[in-house]
C-alpha cells in the first residue's frame, strides 16, 4: 500500500529530533528544543491520524476482515537464510490503535511539559530523551517482527531510565532509574531467551509467519518439548516475563512506584499510558500464538493479571504520595488488562477479553495520563506530594478540579465516562471464562473507585491547608492538555471499539452487558461512597479504620514487603554469597595459584643457588668430575653395544 | 597491498627517533597513525571492491617471500573479511590511543616507539598466513607491552608488568610447542610447511589434533582472558597508562580469540568438536565469572578488566560454539569490544586526569562538571550492557542466537547462563554510571574541572561513531564476515 | 728425525701436559699460576693438533692453522686476564682465586 508510505517518516523525524535536541540543543535557547520536539510529535500525531483513516476507513479491510499491511520491511542483520531482523512496519488494528495512543498521550506530554518544565535545567536534554522515547515506542509497535520489537523494547527501557534519572542530582533519582532499569533488564533476559527458543523452534522472527492460526510456526511449535514440558508453553511464558517486567506485573512491579521519582509528564507518557502497557502490546500481538500454542501460558497470564490488580489495588488504598498511588493504581489497571487477555479465546465474541483488553488500554491511556498531568498541576501549584499535606485544593485550581474529578469518574466506571464501557467489557469477559477472576476483579473494581476518590477527596476537600504561597492555577500550555484529555476520557467510551479491534480481524458488535454492568456500577459507587464517609471532610475515621485492622494496614502499607524482600535478595545473597567468594575466589585461589607459581620458583631457585659458590676452582672441579662421568658412561656404553 | 601496513609504522618509528621535541614526537607518531588508519580504510574499500567484483578466493592480496629456507618458513601475508575488520580496529584504537596520550612529558620519545612496535606487531598478526611469522608478531606485540607498563605504568606496576609478561610468556611457549607440533604433522620429508591455507587443506589424525587442540587453544586463549588464565588482565590493565590499557584491552586481546579462531578452530576442527565442551565450560564460566567480579570492584580500571574478562569470555564462547551465526558473532563481539573498552579505557584515563583516583566510591557528579567525557561514559557503558543501536547489541545477539541453535541441554545451559550476563552487566555498569557520573558533586575541587581538550573530545568521537556506525547498521560488516568464515564452516562441518 | 717417534709419543706428552694443567688448574690459588696452568692445557691441544696432523693427514694443513689460532687466542686471552689481574689487584690487593667471588649468587 503505497498511500503508507507516509507512516515511515514517523520515525524518522523522531529520531532527527532527538539528535538535535541532543547534540544541539545544549547551545540553543531552551525554547527552542522545546518547540521542536512538539513540533515534530505534532507532525508525528497529524500522520498518525491519518494512516488510522486510510487504514480503518480505505484500505484496511479486505473482505470484512482487517489484515495486516506492511508497507516496507528493510533487513538489518541477517543471521542465515531463515533468521534474519528487519527494521519494517507493520499495520494492523493493534498497531494502529497504538500509534493514535502514543502520539496523541506524547503530544499532550510535550505540550504540557512546556509549562511545567520551564526553567528547569537541562530542558533540551528533557526533549531530546522524550524525542528518543517515542520514537522507541512507536517503532516498537510498528514492528514487523520479534526482534525489531525487542530491540525498541531495550530503547524505551534506556529512555524509561534517562528519564526516570532526569534529576542525576538526587540519589533516590539515581536508585530509581537503576532500579527500573534492572528489574526489566532481568525481566528481557526471559523475553530474550524466550524469543531465541521461539526463533530455534519456528525458525522465524516475522510476525506475520509466527501469528497466523494457519500457519506454520503454530502448528509445529506444539509439538517440540523442552525439559520435558511443551516448549511452546515454556517460551510463551518466558516472553510473559518480559512482558511482565516491562508491564510492572506481581513480583517485577517493584520498579514501577520508584520510577515516580521521574518528572511527573515522564509518569504520565511513559510510566501510564504507553511504555508500562508494552507487555500487554506484546501479548496482544502474539495473540494467536498465544490461543493455539499456549493454551497453560495463557491461564497463568491470567491468574497473573488478576492477582496483580487485586494486590496493586490493596496497596494503592494505603499509600500517602499522590503519585505513588497512581502508580499503584496503574499497576492495577494494567493487571486488569492481561488478565482480560488471559480469559480470552479467539474469534467472534470469545474474543471479547481481546478486545476488551485493547479498549482499556486506550481508554485507560486517556484518564491515566490526566490524572498524572493532573497530579503534576498540583504538584507545580504547591510544591509537595504528601496527601496528608494538602487538601482544599479546588479553589485554587478549577481546572485541575474538574478534569481530575472527569479521569477518577472515568477510571471507576462510571457511565458515561469511557472506562465504564471498557471495565464492562473485561469483567464479561471474565465473568465468561473464570467465576473466581470475575469476583476478584469486581472487588478490585470497587477498591479502585475507593482509593481513586479517596485521592480526590484528599487533594481537593478535605481539610483547609494553608500554603506558604497561594497556589494558582498552571498556566496555558497545560490546562490545554488537560482539558484534552479530560475530553478523550469523557467520550471514547463511546467509540465502538470492537468494529475496529478484535481478536482476529473481523469486527465484533459490542454492546453493554446489563447483568454485568449495573453491579459494577454498583460497587463502584460503594467505594465512592466509602471515600466520600472518610475523607471528604478531615476526621479520625480513616485513623480509626487503620489502626483496627492494625497489623494487615502496616503490612500493605509496606507493599507487603516485596521491596525488602529484593533488597535481601539482591544485596544479601547475590553480592554477598556471589560477587563477594567470586572476588575472593579470584583473589587468592586463582590468582593464588599464579603467584604460587612464581613464588615456588622463586623458593627453589633461593634454594640452589648456593651451588654457585663464586670458587672458580670448585666449579673447575665439578666440570671435571661431570666430563669424567660422561666419558665413563659413554665408554661403558660404547663397549656394551 | 598489505605490506605498507607493516611499513607506515616502521617509518614512523624511524621519524620519530629523529625528533627533537616532545612536540614532535607526538605530531609525527600522530600523523603516521593518521596515515596508517586512512591506509587500512583504503584496503578494506579495496578488499570490499573485490569482493564485490566476484572474487571469491580465501584470501586476498596474498604475498610471500621466502624467509628461511631450511625450515619453509615464508613471510606469507594475506587479507579475509575477519582480518580486515580486525586490522581497521586496530589502526581506529591505536590512533585514538595516540591521541589520548597526549599530555605525557616523561620519556615520550620511548613511549611512542613502544606504543607502535607494539601495534606493528598486532597489524602483522592479523595479517599473516604463516604460523611461525604470526608467532613471531604476537611474541613482537607482547614485549612492549612489558617496557609500557613497566616504565610508564602507575601503582604496583613492576608486579603487573612481570605477571603480565610471564603469563604471556608462558602462554606462548605453550602456543609454540602446538605451533611446531602442527608443523611437524604437515607433511613428510621436506615438504613440512606452516602455511596456515596449506595446513587448512590436510586432515590430521584425531589424536594428534586432540593432542595440539589443548596446547594452542590454551596458548591463544590467555591472551583471550580464558578462566582460570585471566589474572594477569586486571593487574596488567589497572596499571597500564591510558593507551596501552587501549591497546591491550581493545586489540591484544583480541589476537587471543583470532588465533583461536583462524589456527585453532580452522587447523584443528575434529578436536574442536570433541574437545570443544571442556573449553565451552569454562569459557561460560569466564564470561559469568567476570561479570560477578566486576559488580564488587571499587577502582574503575578492575571493573572494566573483570568485564573483558566477561566479553572476550563471550567471544571465546561464541568461537567454541563453532556454528556460521555464532562465529560471525564472536568477530562482531571482537570489534565491538575493543572498540567500547578502549573508549572506556580512555574515558578513564581522562578522568584520572582530573580527579588523581579511580575509586568510584571517592567519586561523584562529574555529569555536572563535566558532561562530555560523562556522556561519552555513559554512552560506552550502554554499549558494553548491549543497548540496541550501538555495536554491543549486535554482537551479542548474533552469538546468542547462534548458540541457540543446538538443542541439547548442555548447550543449551551454557548459552542461558552466558545470556544471564547481560543482566549482571547491567548491574556493574549502571552501579558504575550511578556512583561516579550521577548524583551530587559532593567535592568542591570537582566544580573547577575543564571538559574535555581537543585530543580527548577525537578520541571518544571517533570511537563512538565507530561503536554507533556498528550499531546502527551491522548488515555490511555482518555480511563481510560472514562470507569470510565460509572455508572455515566448511572444515568445521566435514565432521 | 722425527720419523723416528712414534705418534704415541706425542700422544702422551699432550696428555701428560694437559693433566699438568688440570692439575696446576685445580689446586693453585695464585691467578697467574693459574693462567700458566691454562696455558699449559692449551699447548697440549697444540701438539695434538700439529701431530695428528702430520702423521695422519701429512698432505693437509689444517691442524697447523688450529694450532696457530690457538697460540693467537692464548696470547689474546692472556692479555686480557693479566689486564684483569691487574685491575683486581689495585682493588683488593691480592691475586689469590679464593677471594675472587664477589659475583656468586
Amino acid at each position: 500500500m503505497e498511500i503508507f508510505n507516509i507512516t515511515g517518516i514517523i520515525p524518522i523525524i523522531l529520531f532527527a529530533s532527538f539528535l538535535f535536541t541532543g547534540l544541539a540543543g545544549g547551545r540553543l535557547k531552551p525554547m527552542v528544543s522545546g518547540i521542536t520536539g512538539t513540533l515534530s510529535i505534532f507532525i508525528v500525531t497529524a500522520v498518525s491520524y491519518y494512516t488510522a483513516y486510510k487504514y480503518f476507513f480505505e484500505f484496511g479491510k479486505a473482505g470484512n476482515e482487517y489484515i495486516k499491511i506492511i508497507p516496507f520491511n528493510l533487513m538489518w542483520l541477517q543471521f542465515n537464510d531463515t533468521l534474519f531482523i528487519n527494521m519494517g512496519i507493520l499495520l494492523d488494528p493493534i498497531s494502529v490503535m497504538m500509534l493514535i495512543v502514543i502520539s496523541t498521550v506524547s503530544l499532550m506530554v510535550h505540550l504540557y511539559s512546556l509549562g511545567y518544565m520551564k526553567g528547569e535545567t537541562g530542558f533540551a536534554r528533557f526533549y531530546s530523551f522524550l524525542s528518543l522515547f517515542t520514537f522507541s515506542m512507536i517503532s516498537l509497535v510498528i514492528s514487523t517482527n520479534l526482534f525489531q520489537t525487542y530491540i525498541f523494547w531495550e530503547l524505551v527501557g534506556i529512555s524509561s531510565y534517562l528519564l526516570i534519572g532526569y534529576y542525576y542530582s538526587k540519589p533516590s533519582a539515581v536508585a530509581a532509574s537503576k532500579k527500573a532499569f534492572i528489574v526489566t533488564r532481568f525481566a528481557d533476559l526471559g523475553f530474550l531467551i524466550g524469543i531465541l527458543i521461539l526463533s530455534y523452534i519456528t525458525k522465524t522472527f516475522e510476525y506475520t509467519t509466527l501469528t497466523d492460526p494457519n500457519g506454520s510456526a503454530i502448528n509445529q511449535g506444539s509439538s517440540v518439548l523442552f525439559l520435558g514440558l511443551s516448549a511452546m508453553n515454556v517460551t510463551l511464558i518466558l516472553i510473559f516475563i518480559g512482558c511482565a517486567g516491562k508491564s510492572a506485573m506481581f513480583p517485577l512491579h517493584i520498579w514501577l512506584p520508584d520510577a515516580m521519582e521521574g518528572p511527573t509528564p515522564v509518569s504520565a507518557l511513559i510510566h501510564a499510558a504507553t511504555m508500562v502497557v508494552a507487555g500487554v502490546y506484546l501479548i496482544a500481538r502474539l495473540f494467536p500464538l498465544y490461543i493455539f500454542s499456549g493454551a497453560d501460558a495463557l491461564n497463568v497470564i491470567a491468574f497473573i493479571g488478576t492477582f496483580t490488580s487485586l494486590f496493586a489495588a490493596l496497596i494503592a488504598t494505603t499509600q500517602m504520595d499522590i503519585k505513588r498511588i497512581l502508580a499503584f493504581s496503574t499497576i492495577s489497571q494494567i493487571g486488569f488488562m492481561i488478565m482480560s487477555l488471559g480469559v480470552s479465546g479467539y474469534g467472534d465474541t470469545n474474543g471479547l477479553g481481546f478486545t476488551a483488553s485493547m479498549f482499556h488500554l486506550f481508554t485507560h491511556a486517556m484518564f491515566k495520563a490526566l490524572l498524572f498531568l493532573c497530579a503534576g498541576a498540583v504538584i507545580h501549584a504547591i510544591h509537595l506530594n504528601n496527601l496528608n499535606e494538602m487538601g482544599g485544593l479546588r479553589k485554587y485550581l478549577p481546572v485541575t478540579h474538574i478534569t481530575f474529578l472527569i479521569a477518577c469518574l472515568a477510571i471507576s466506571g462510571i457511565p458515561p465516562f469511557s472506562g465504564f464501557f471498557s471495565k464492562d467489557e473485561i469483567l464479561t469477559a471474565a465473568f465468561a471464562k473464570n467465576k473466581l477472576i470475575f469476583t476478584t476483579a469486581l472487588i478490585t473494581a470497587g477498591i479502585t473507585a475507593f482509593y481513586m476518590f479517596r485521592l480526590y477527596f484528599g487533594i481537593f476537600w478535605n481539610k483547609e491547608v494553608k500554603y506558604d504561597k497561594t497556589p494558582h492555577e498552571a498556566p496555558k500550555t497545560m490546562t490545554t492538555a488537560l482539558i484534552i484529555l479530560a475530553v478523550g476520557s469523557a467520550i471514547t467510551g463511546f467509540i465502538p471499539f470492537g468494529n475496529f479491534v478484535s481478536s482476529n480481524g473481523v469486527p465484533l458488535e459490542s454492546h453493554i452487558h446489563f447483568e454485568i454492568a449495573i453491579p459494577a456500577v454498583i460497587t463502584a459507587l460503594v467505594g465512592i461512597f466509602v471515600a466520600y464517609i472518610f475523607y471528604k471532610k478531615e476526621n479520625n475515621l480513616p485513623v480509626r479504620v487503620s489502626s483496627a485492622v492494625g497489623g494487615l494496614y502496616g503490612i500493605i502499607y509496606r507493599k507487603f514487603f516485596i521491596d525488602e524482600i529484593y533488597i535481601f535478595i539482591t544485596k544479601g545473597l547475590i553480592f554477598r554469597f556471589i560477587s563477594g567468594p567470586v572476588v575472593w575466589f579470584d583473589r587468592h585461589i586463582v590468582d593464588g595459584t599464579m603467584n604460587g607459581i612464581a613464588f615456588i620458583t622463586n623458593l627453589v631457585s633461593e634454594k640452589i643457588k648456593y651451588f654457585q659458590s663464586g670458587q672458580v676452582q670448585q666449579y673447575a672441579y665439578v666440570m671435571l668430575s661431570g666430563i669424567i662421568i660422561i666419558v665413563i658412561t659413554v665408554i661403558y656404553i660404547l663397549s656394551n653395544l | 597491498m598489505l605490506i605498507p601496513l607493516l611499513i607506515i609504522p616502521t617509518i614512523t618509528i624511524f621519524l620519530i627517533l629523529v625528533c627533537r621535541s616532545h612536540k614532535q614526537v607526538k605530531v609525527v607518531s600522530a600523523a603516521g597513525m593518521a596515515l596508517q588508519l586512512i591506509y587500512s580504510i583504503y584496503v578494506l574499500i579495496e578488499y570490499l571492491n573485490l569482493r564485490s567484483l566476484g572474487n571469491i578466493e580465501e584470501m586476498l592480496f596474498v604475498q610471500s617471500y621466502q624467509w628461511f629456507e631450511s625450515f619453509n618458513i615464508y613471510f606469507t601475508v594475506g587479507l579475509d573479511g575477519i582480518s580486515a575488520s580486525l586490522a581497521v580496529l586496530t589502526a581506529i584504537v591505536t590512533f585514538s590511543g595516540v591521541l589520548a596520550t597526549w599530555g605525557l612529558e616523561y620519556r615520550v620519545k620511548e613511549f611512542f616507539i613502544s606504543l607502535i612496535v607494539l601495534s606493528t606487531g598486532v597489524y602483522g598478526f592479523f595479517i599473516s598466513l604463516d604460523l611461525f611469522t604470526m608467532f613471531m608478531f604476537y611474541e613482537l606485540a607482547v614485549i612492549p607491552m612489558y617496557l609500557l607498563i613497566g616504565i610508564w605504568g602507575s601503582g604496583k606496576k613492576e608486579y603487573s608488568a612481570m605477571k603480565l609478561t610471564l603469563m604471556l610468556m608462558g602462554a606462548s611457549a605453550v602456543l609454540l610447542v602446538g605451533i611446531i607440533g602442527l608443523y611437524a604433522n604437515s607433511g613428510s620429508g621436506d615438504n613440512l610447511t606452516y602455511n596456515i591455507l596449506e595446513l587448512a587443506k590436510l586432515n590430521l589424525p584425531l589424536d594428534v589434533q586432540k593432542f595440539l587442540f589443548p596446547l594452542i587453544f590454551v596458548g591463544f586463549g590467555v591472551l583471550g582472558a580464558l578462566f582460570p588464565l585471566h589474572t594477569w588482565s586486571p593487574d596488567g590493565h589497572s596499571s597500564a597508562p591510558t593507551a596501552v590499557s587501549m591497546l591491550h584491552a581493545g586489540v591484544l586481546m583480541k589476537m587471543g580469540g583470532y588465533g583461536c579462531l583462524r589456527v585453532a578452530m580452522y587447523l584443528l576442527p575434529e578436536a574442536a568438536n570433541e574437545l570443544g565442551w571442556i573449553f565451552i565450560v569454562l569459557t561460560t564460566i569466564s564470561v559469568v565469572y567476570g561479570a560477578f567480579g566486576a559488580i564488587v570492584q571499587k577502582d574503575l580500571k578492575y571493573i572494566n578488566a573483570y568485564s573483558s574478562v566477561s566479553h572476550c569470555g563471550l567471544v571465546l564462547f561464541a568461537i567454541l560454539m563453532s556454528n556460521k551465526i555464532s562465529l560471525n558473532g564472536s568477530v562482531i563481539q571482537m570489534i565491538s569490544h575493543g572498540l567500547m573498552t578502549a573508549l572506556f579505557f580512555a574515558l578513564i584515563g581522562m578522568i584520572y586526569e582530573r580527579t588523581h583516583t579511580r575509586d568510584i566510591n571517592l567519586m561523584g557528579g562529574l555529569m555536572k562538571t563535566i558532561p562530555f567525557l560523562s556522556v561519552s561514559y555513559m554512552i560506552a557503558g550502554f554499549a558494553s550492557l548491549g543497548l540496541p543501536g550501538l555495536s554491543g547489541f549486535v554482537a551479542e545477539m548474533t552469538i546468542f542466537v547462534g548458540a541457540f541453535q543446538y538443542s541439547d541441554t548442555f548447550h543449551r545451559t551454557a548459552t542461558i547462563i552466558a545470556c544471564a550476563s547481560i543482566v549482571i552487566t547491567a548491574v556493574y555498569i549502571l552501579r558504575v554510571v550511578g556512583k561516579l557520573l550521577l548524583g551530587p558533586v559532593e567535592n568542591k575541587d570537582y566544580l573547577t574541572f575543564r571538559d574535555a581538550f581537543w585530543n580527548e573530545r577525537a578520541v571518544a568521537v571517533i570511537l563512538i561513531i565507530a561503536i554507533a556506525g556498528i550499531g546502527i547498521a551491522p548488515l555490511w560488516l555482518s555480511d563481510m564476515i560472514t562470507n569470510s568464515l565460509n572455508p572455515i564452516i566448511l572444515k568445521l562441518r566435514s565432521f | 728425525m722425527i720419523e723416528n717417534i712414534g705418534i704415541e709419543k706425542f700422544v702422551i706428552l699432550s696428555t701428560l701436559m694437559f693433566f699438568i694443567g688440570v692439575y696446576g688448574f685445580l689446586v693453585r690459588k695464585n691467578l697467574i699460576t693459574i693462567l700458566i696452568s691454562v696455558e699449559i692445557i692449551l699447548n697440549s691441544v697444540n701438539i695434538n693438533f700439529v701431530a695428528f696432523n702430520k702423521y695422519l693427514y701429512p698432505e693437509n694443513l689444517q691442524g697447523q692453522f688450529f694450532a696457530l689460532f690457538i697460540i693467537a687466542i692464548a696470547a689474546t686471552e692472556a692479555s686480557v686476564a693479566i689486564a684483569i689481574f691487574v685491575t683486581l689487584y689495585r682493588r683488593i690487593k691480592m691475586i689469590d682465586v679464593e677471594n675472587v667471588n664477589k659475583m656468586k649468587y
